[in-house]
């Protein structure tokens, strides 16, 4: 049996049966991410002032991804419309971009997560904390690439331990050489594994920015891995009426129509959900 | 173009569907008016991309409290996210029973929403009072 209008609208209703199905599922979508969403909040508005993290994800590459998923939006209706207006070679070509952007953006977010994989934050015994990217591990020692931010706090205090020698005589070295010196040797830092606090389970007290690390990781690991795997199945979908799922257009161009706008709907609901998250974890 | 299908996806007469010419005439899909919509997509287009430059040079502005902050972040993402879901979505000329659905859809975020912020407020009735 044939399942019942797929071309034709319903009277009553005056949509495609795939239609109303795809405006049901992004509702219970819109439910799904605004639970995460109100998560945030919670998160976010209880955390006791001045804790909660700033400048830890990198601004540009978000901007990128923004960029990207907007182009992919544009080519996903540009396909839809090429279908209409009866180009057939243009929607190939509008597919193939919506899906080279999929995979732009999903290689930008894991090299993203990447970084926040390899970046750790290590406890001394003496009670410092140091923060960089893991460069080398072996059984004797930690090799780090200090993060700017440590960086620059750690010039800030060797300031202050020399500011009683202001008044003395001064180096001959330009002040600019100087302080690029002290840049210089701040950039990479070898710890002994011996120097590294020990926590009471009996592991070393170093920990990278996975999601575990604290509840601003966790909400940005969640909320964008699941868009992530938005990404990745809308990318699919549409893959599949790029190449398989094409010939449906030598046989029943209409209902091909109605399955390229429909997998549309869906990739700009994608789109519409990254336009919140995007200024909500890299900006505020 | 040449290899393009020769069958005009909106033609009844493909299919012989009677009623699926006044289907598409009510969506206003076809072949002129999409033809049309592409100049409005691309309009579109330039606004989501002015949109998303002004976020990020607003974020590095201060002014003068956090929250205003925030409130400018929103504000342009709802403008951002209304011109996808009304023109790229279709949503400004949709049938009664979608807007129905988005509708209720609406009505539930917002309770979320509500009670979200309304369980922060240290009055509110879910604390335990001692």
């Amino acid at each position: 049996m044939d399942i019942p209008y797929t071309v034709r609208p319903r009277q009553d209703t005056g949509l495609y049966n795939a239609k109303v199905g795809i405006w049901l599922f992004l509702a219970s979508e819109v439910m799904l991410f605004g639970a995460l969403f109100s998560t945030y909040i919670l998160l976010r508005v209880s955390a006791a002032p001045g804790t909660w993290p700033h400048g830890l994800l990198n601004v540009p590459l978000g901007t990128i991804n923004t960029l990207v998923l907007i182009i992919s939006s544009v080519t996903v209706v540009m396909a839809w419309a090429s279908l209409k207006m009866n180009r057939f070679q243009n929607f190939l070509r509008f597919e193939a971009l919506t899906v080279a952007c999929a995979l732009i953006f999903i290689c930008i977010k894991s090299f993203e997560y990447r970084d926040k994989f390899t970046h750790y934050e290590v406890h001394l015994k003496n009670g410092e904390v140091i923060d960089g990217h893991l460069i080398e591990r072996t059984p004797d020692h930690i090799k780090l690439h200090l993060s700017e931010a440590h960086r620059r706090s750690a010039l800030a205090r060797e300031a202050e331990k020399q500011a009683p020698a202001h008044g003395e005589a001064k180096p001959e070295t330009h002040p600019a050489e100087a302080d690029h010196a002290a840049a210089g040797e701040h950039h990479e830092r070898t710890v002994p594994i011996a120097d590294i606090a020990v926590r009471p389970s009996g592991r070393l007290w170093m920990e990278n920015y996975g999601p575990w690390h604290n509840t601003y990781m966790a909400i940005y690991f969640t909320l964008t891995g699941l868009h992530a795997l938005h990404v990745i199945g809308g990318a699919l979908v549409i893959a599949f009426l790029w190449l398989p799922g094409r010939k449906m257009w030598k046989t029943d161009p209409e209902r091909f129509t109605n399955r390229v706008e429909v997998s549309g709907l869906f990739w700009h609901f994608v789109d519409l959900v990254w336009i919140f998250l995007f200024p909500v974890l890299y900006l505020l | 173009m040449a290899s393009d299908h020769s069958a005009t996806a909106h033609s009844p007469t493909t299919h012989g569907h009677a009623d699926a010419h006044a289907h598409h005439d009510a969506h206003g899909h076809d072949a002129h008016d999409v033809s049309k919509s592409v100049r409005k997509y691309m309009i579109i287009f330039g606004a989501l991309l002015i949109g998303t430059i002004v976020t990020v040079l607003a974020s590095y502005i201060d002014f003068g409290n956090a929250s205003y902050n925030i409130a400018v972040a929103l504000f342009i993402a709802i403008v951002k996210g209304s011109l996808v879901a009304g023109y790229f979505m279709h949503l400004i000329d949709e049938r009664k029973l979608i807007y129905g659905v988005l509708g209720a859809t609406v009505f539930f975020f917002a309770g979320l929403m509500y009670l979200t912020l309304w369980s922060m407020e240290p009055t509110s009735l879910i604390h335990i009072k001692h």
